[in-house]
């Protein structure tokens, strides 16, 4: 890649970022709980774009399916429960706005320690055992063109395994919380007589 | 007056979202099973195959769509796709492997490696998919919330709209 090429990707992520911290204080600033959520699924649209232009097309693909599409959705579900103008704040809490800022100062002082973007010298890059081994052998011990896929599924597929029993034990965890049966409801008049029946089944 | 109830003031959403339901399928499974070649893998593939369905919930209303995917099959779902992860993990370790290993699956290591990365993201495809419709039976099944959030105003307005 030439240097004009690296300078105007550089410019793309800049402006991507500004555009991030844009809609986050947007979100914070905000009163209307709905367009807060109508936001929050715009950053995780903008920060999927974020993951294409850094060539992590499988991160991006899954920030754009949950960030954007099904946390929206499970949390206008929340908004349903409550109303959808935020209550004025009496007070302000100065204590907790000293903490907020300490802890962000904190991590803020911890990524300076962080490999640079891309660094060929940071410990995951050159550690010839490792991330060099899955490179160069993915193609010959599992032959599939996708190098991400080989190491999540195979190379490390403990990881993976632990994942999905998460998904799975958050999923338990929210059934038990609020359960799958249905409120009582009314006669939907569009169903046959065959399918009411069924929705009755259901319901007792 | 010709007296309409709220779902067919919703005709025209309704008819498109005929059309988007087996284009967004038929990307799910794209995703699911190009995995290897390209972009994605189960876990996104899950979540698109769910959003068929709560986009099914949002426009048709939720209580048509437990007919068509009943809660009582996302619980089997949402274990047997765990089960066949671990379920591969087990089967590799019968053969003479470690787990989780699946060289050992087939005659030839990579065609192993193959059915067993197959496998096992279908497994994770399976459960994201039916963990994320269930949460969103969830908490849909508490109150309307599509009705409640884009129509503010009461059942009796809805149902007497002309």
């Amino acid at each position: 890649m030439n240097v004009d090429a690296i300078v105007i990707e550089n410019i793309i992520v800049m402006v991507l970022l500004t555009l991030l911290i844009v809609v986050a204080v947007g979100i914070i600033m905000l009163n209307d709980l709905l367009t807060a959520v109508i936001l929050s699924g715009l950053y995780s649209l903008l920060s999927a774009t974020v993951f294409v232009a850094m060539d992590a097309v499988d991160v991006a693909l899954t920030e754009a399916a949950v960030g954007a599409g099904i946390s929206t959705i499970i949390l206008l579900g929340t908004l349903s429960f409550t109303k959808r103008i935020q209550k004025p704040q009496e007070h302000n809490n100065y204590v907790a706005l000293v903490i907020v800022c300490i802890t962000g100062g904190a991590l803020i002082y911890g990524t300076l320690d962080l490999p640079s973007y891309g660094d060929p010298n940071s410990p995951a890059n050159s550690n010839p055992q490792l991330a060099q081994h899955y490179l160069t052998e993915s193609k010959k011990e599992i032959d599939i063109p996708n190098v991400v896929t080989s190491v999540l599924a195979s190379y490390r597929g403990y990881d993976t395994l632990g994942e999905t029993a998460v998904v799975f034990t958050a999923g338990i965890g929210v059934l038990s919380l609020l359960g799958l049966r249905r409120r009582r409801r009314k006669e939907d008049p569009l169903l046959t007589e065959k399918q009411q029946r069924k929705q009755q089944n259901e319901d007792n | 007056m010709l007296k309409r109830n709220v779902q067919q003031r919703h005709r025209v959403v309704q008819v498109i979202t005929k059309f988007l339901i087996p284009m967004i399928l038929l990307f799910a499974f794209y995703v699911q099973f190009h995995g290897d070649f390209g972009a994605g893998g189960g876990f996104q593939a899950g979540v698109v195959f769910a959003s068929v369905f709560i986009l099914h919930g949002l426009i048709f209303g939720e209580a048509r769509t437990r007919l068509v995917l009943t809660p009582n099959t996302l619980r089997v779902l949402m274990s047997l796709g765990l089960l066949l992860y671990a379920g591969t993990g087990v089967v590799s370790l019968l053969l003479g492997g470690n787990y989780l290993n699946y060289s050992v699956l087939l005659s030839n290591p990579v065609s192993g490696q193959h059915w067993g990365i197959f496998v096992v993201e279908l497994g994770v495809g399976i459960t994201v998919a039916a963990v994320m419709v269930s949460l969103f039976y969830c908490f849909s099944s508490k109150r309307n919330f599509v009705g409640h959030i884009s129509h503010p105003i009461d059942e009796n307005e809805l149902n007497s709209d002309g």
